[in-house]
């Protein structure tokens, strides 16, 4: 059998992740983090805190609970059911920053926290303030067109 | 060069000893391991340093287990899957025997078993010890992400075996390390490093057919045709593979991977990899098995993934490598 073959062989017979459940679960997980971002909305609107205010704390109360959960060795357990579901919202984020920081600091805290906490994260972080920059770059053009 | 290199009963294995982790020890072979610990750290404060105190704990059971001391031992074989292959380095330092470190990946086992067995049959040394391992999480550390991440695995991922095994060779000996054959670096092209057991099922395919070319063995004579980590995906393939080249091993294959964990209830997706996989399982549960009797002749077929994380970020695809020992009384 040559390279091609055996590659086609195998992708033929190697069972496939199941797609349908995951996107389920992923939608309920998601939509379940959205939810509760919502609910902390509310009851920083309902103590009386700017619209914009809130809405940062609430992305800061999400980043606290996925740093929380990671740390005590529960979120992994939990993204393993809810996959993009816990990835895609600031919790993957989040998780990916802090579990990367828990992993590298038996190599002290400059060449092992310091260096490797946006190992994961890092690609997000260069690339989405390259687009942001970019896309304001666009932005700011159109307007003084308009 | 010839193709099985005959031992001429000058080579055995004296003793053999096993260390594991928790989720080893919950498996369904997990109470003939000799030693676990419960948190699989090993009262080490890095993963690292656990899979050192691990190597470190195999080789002085099984030093104990042949009523010998260190001192014995001409020379130490030993290798793991961390770079440099510092596991071996650190946790076999106290002990001061001349040192050989070798990588074969997951076949490493296999690999030091095959050396020894031909270093003590050409007269170089009277007594060697060969000792491998894997850690989860030091090997989790180095070729995926960090313990902690929340991902999700394929179904044909494997799980990296936390063990690790010892085996003091020596001349005389009920268990005889008979023939070795060396493996050939095989690359089919596989790039997926959730599916080890498609990258290293050519290779023992590969391994097995040469033996069986050469010997005049046939399948029925032996208890066991154990491979070291394809687990359930790599296992099929080479069953396929064989079977495509009219050698049927179904009958006695057993897979190291595959009977480490209950790869359901214990969600290890596609079984158990690591050299610690295949050196935990022979030391703990077959060999006891052959000492007593109730298994005679097996073949110990290591399989080994020969790449590292750069590697395939840049592109490459996964060669494989399988060593063969003919184990028997």
């Amino acid at each position: 059998m040559n390279k091609e073959n055996y590659n086609i062989y195998i992708s033929r017979r190697a069972k496939k992740s199941p797609f349908l459940k995951n996107c389920c679960f992923a939608f309920l997980f998601g939509g379940s983090i959205c939810a509760l971002g919502r609910i902390f909305l509310d009851i920083y609107l309902y103590i009386g805190m700017e619209q914009k205010d809130a809405s940062s704390l609430v992305s800061m109360t999400i980043i606290f609970i996925a740093f929380l959960l990671t740390a005590f060795g529960v979120f992994d357990n939990i993204a393993k059911i809810a996959g993009g579901g816990t990835l895609v919202p600031i919790t993957g984020f989040a998780n990916s920053v802090v579990s990367a920081a828990i992993d590298s600091k038996s190599e002290g805290y400059v060449l092992g926290v310091g260096a490797k906490i946006f190992s994961i994260a890092g690609p997000v972080i260069l690339y989405g303030i390259t687009s942001g920059t970019i896309y304001g770059i666009i932005y700011y053009f159109w307007t003084l067109l308009r | 060069m010839q193709q099985i290199i005959d031992f001429k009963n000058s080579a055995s294995i004296l003793s053999y000893y096993s260390v594991v982790g928790k989720s080893e020890k919950e498996g369904p072979i997990g109470e003939c391991f000799d030693e676990y610990c419960e948190d699989d750290m090993f009262g080490k404060s890095s993963w690292e340093q656990s899979e050192s105190e691990m190597q470190r704990l195999a080789l002085k059971g099984a030093l104990e287990k042949a009523e010998l001391s260190a001192t014995d031992i001409e020379l130490l074989i030993a290798g793991d899957l961390l770079n440099q292959c510092v596991g071996s380095t650190y946790g076999l330092l106290d002990f001061n025997i001349p040192y050989v470190g070798i990588y074969g990946a997951c076949s490493t086992c296999a690999l030091g078993l095959a050396l020894g067995g031909a270093l003590l049959s050409g007269g170089v040394c009277d007594k060697c010890a060969s000792v491998t391992s894997s850690h989860f999480c030091s090997s989790e550390r180095q070729f995926r992400f960090p313990l902690e991440y929340g991902g999700q695995r394929t179904p044909t991922s494997q799980w990296t075996v936390t063990g690790s095994g010892a085996f003091v060779l020596g001349r005389e000996g009920d268990i005889k390390i008979k023939s070795a054959v060396f493996g050939k670096s095989i690359d089919m092209g596989v790039k997926d490093i959730n599916n080890m057991g498609a990258a290293m099922a050519p290779a023992a395919t590969d391994t097995i057919l040469r033996f069986f070319q050469n010997s005049s063995h046939r399948v029925e004579d032996f208890d066991m045709i154990v491979t070291g980590d394809l687990g359930y995906e790599g296992s099929e393939i080479l069953k396929d593979l064989l079977l495509s080249n009219d050698l049927d091993i179904r009958k006695n294959h057993v897979d190291c991977g595959l009977v480490i964990y209950d790869r359901f209830s214990q969600d290890k997706h596609a079984g158990g990899s690591g050299c610690g996989c295949s050196a935990s399982v022979l030391a703990g549960n077959i060999l006891k098995n052959m000492q007593s009797g109730a298994i005679k002749d097996i073949l110990f077929i290591g399989t080994g993934a020969l790449m590292n994380p750069m590697t395939l970020y840049q592109g490459q695809s996964i060669p494989s490598i399988a060593h063969l020992v003919h184990i028997g009384r």
